[in-house]
């Protein structure tokens, strides 16, 4: 029983120690006339199990391009990307994406448009649908399953985008300015909204986004990309206690590191 | 839109009485111009002695085994053209240029190769077919949203679940848009093929009817083709209904535009 408990214990703190995803000396260019567009330039970082890292820089720094590296979309010109320690290209792991716009399929409703991920894994079709609606319960939109994508606003479907990209329970939330295009108030009602999934989920997650006060709120962990190309500026880490509540945004310490972080955007 | 239906109607009838009064009044011959009644008598006839019903059937399954073929390899093709450029480098000019070639010219050369048969009848459609439906596969191929293809991928997505989950739904309103041009081109392809050389078919009733003096049988026929080719398009607006009711419906939909 002790050895048990004690086993379990060095586990997690094993898991802690592991990082789940390393990224060491990347360089990403894109071909173009002039010799190539340095998008991302000796990037290094690692994440580690169920950490929630925010990714943060002025636009063309290279933010969209990292995060389709580290969904498998993209093959690094050189670097390391490492997945418990294999290549990305040979490790088996899953990945939910959420895009800036919500990118749904017009001709399937709100609950066919969640159990994608799962019919593509060719599970019964049975079992899809009901952990669709486990999802949609989840981000609240029950009563809006057998509606269209048309027929929602850009929040909830913005709701039914993350939904789709936990259903299959990832190993990796990638999430691209998911509420870039949303008015502030439901900006804000969102990210308490995703805390909570995330709370109850425990996914690793790497969201862009443009909002300081976002990534602060959220993250346990803020990267911040430097001016084109992008260079990691800062690795801030982020300790507020969780569960988060909403005063934190007013405390001394989080106007600190907010002062910080915007610093490091602004650039040397 | 009780509208529409009701005027449709008042229309036609309105036209079938002044053709009848024309043809009364001008005293031409029927076998010049016959009048509605006798046209629909002849057509009574026709259906009587099951030689309507015969050649209707026979130019009914030409247009619709080249509707199937010319719709299938404009499927397969556009598919490898709308994914490899190299390929449309390479085969755009011939297929371009083969739209230049006058079904009409080509039409008793086909009937040569291939005899008097339904074969070559059922080629002229599929040559006819093709080509709008093949452009119309590209140009929905093309224009299936990046993101959406990201997001497929994202997910591990094979090739069959791209095509069946991302690519057939997302082409759809373009492809059966080129299916409706397609559908009532197939009927007059099988009609220049029967021309061209045929013993059973509407266009050989045609040809029967202008031998014979019988203009009526020539209306009758030719209205059977329309009768054909309103209903083939109809059952590609059918498609389109059933298919693309995720679509927002526009206030007034019309024929010609569809639901689009
Ligand atoms: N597929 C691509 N081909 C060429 N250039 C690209 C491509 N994707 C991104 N870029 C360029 O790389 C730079 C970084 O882009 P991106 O990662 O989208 O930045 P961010 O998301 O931080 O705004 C930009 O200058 C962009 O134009
Ligand atoms: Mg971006």
């Amino acid at each position: 029983m002790d050895t048990a408990l004690h086993a379990d214990l060095s586990e997690q703190t094993a898991n802690q120690r592991t990082p789940i995803l390393v990224v060491r000396n990347l360089n990403v260019t894109f071909a173009n006339d002039n010799g190539g567009l340095r998008a991302l330039q000796e990037i290094s970082f690692s994440v580690f199990q169920q950490e929630f890292v925010c990714v943060l820089g002025p636009s063309g720094s290279g933010k969209s391009t990292l995060l389709r590296l580290l969904a498998g979309l993209l093959v690094p010109s050189q670097g390391e990307l490492l997945y418990y320690g294999k290549p990305l290209s040979e490790a088996r792991y899953s990945v939910g994406f959420v895009f800036q716009r919500a990118n749904l399929m017009p001709w399937r409703t709100v609950l066919q448009n969640v159990s994608l991920p799962l019919e593509l894994q060719q599970l019964p079709i049975a079992t899809a649908i009901a952990r669709a609606r486990e999802m949609l319960e989840l981000v609240g939109l029950q009563s809006f399953e057998s509606a269209l994508p048309r027929d929602l606003s850009g929040g909830m479907a913005q709701r039914v985008a993350i939904a789709r990209a936990l259903v299959h329970d990832p190993d990796l939330l990638l999430m691209d300015e998911p509420f870039g295009s949303l008015d502030a108030l439901t900006r804000e009602r969102m990210g308490a909204e995703l805390l909570r999934i995330w709370q109850a989920r425990r996914k690793t997650v790497i969201m862009v986004t443009h909002s300081i006060s976002e990534a602060l709120f959220l993250a346990d962990r803020v990267l911040v990309l430097s001016h084109r190309p992008g260079r990691l500026q800062l690795d801030l880490p982020v300790s507020f206690d969780r569960p988060r509540q909403e005063d934190i945004r007013y405390s001394p310490a989080f106007g600190e590191m907010a002062r910080r972080l915007r610093r490091a955007i602004a650039g040397p | 839109m009780a509208l529409p239906r009701y005027s449709v109607i008042l229309v036609l009838s309105a036209g079938l009485l002044v053709w009848q009064l024309v043809a009364g009044w001008s005293g031409l011959p029927p076998f010049i111009l016959p009048s509605p009644l006798q046209v629909w008598g002849r057509a009574v006839l026709a259906w009587e002695d099951g030689s309507l019903l015969r050649h209707s059937l026979v130019t009914l399954s030409e247009v619709l085994a080249g509707l199937a073929l010319g719709v299938g390899l404009a499927l397969a093709l556009g598919y490898l053209l709308a994914k490899s450029i190299t390929f449309e480098r390479v085969l755009s000019p011939y297929i371009i240029a083969s739209q230049a070639i006058p079904i009409v010219a080509i039409a008793p050369l086909l009937v040569i190769w291939f005899g008097p048969g339904m074969l070559s009848k059922i080629l002229i459609c599929a040559l006819i077919v093709f080509f709008p439906v093949l452009v119309n596969t590209i140009v929905g191929l093309r224009s299936v949203p990046e993101e959406l293809q990201e997001l497929m991928r994202s997910l591990r997505s094979t090739r069959w679940q791209m095509i069946r989950y991302l690519e057939i739904p997302s082409t759809l309103p373009v492809f059966l848009g080129g299916l409706r041009i397609g559908a009532t081109l197939s009927v007059i392809g099988a009609v220049v093929g029967e021309f061209a050389g045929a013993d059973r078919g509407l266009g050989f009733l045609i040809s029967v009817g202008r031998g014979s003096y019988d203009t009526a049988l020539v209306f009758v026929a030719v209205f059977t083709l329309i009768g054909m080719a309103l209903a083939l398009y109809g059952v590609v607006l059918w498609l389109e209904a059933r298919l693309l009711s995720w679509r927002q419906r526009p206030d007034q939909p019309t024929l010609i535009l569809g639901e689009e």
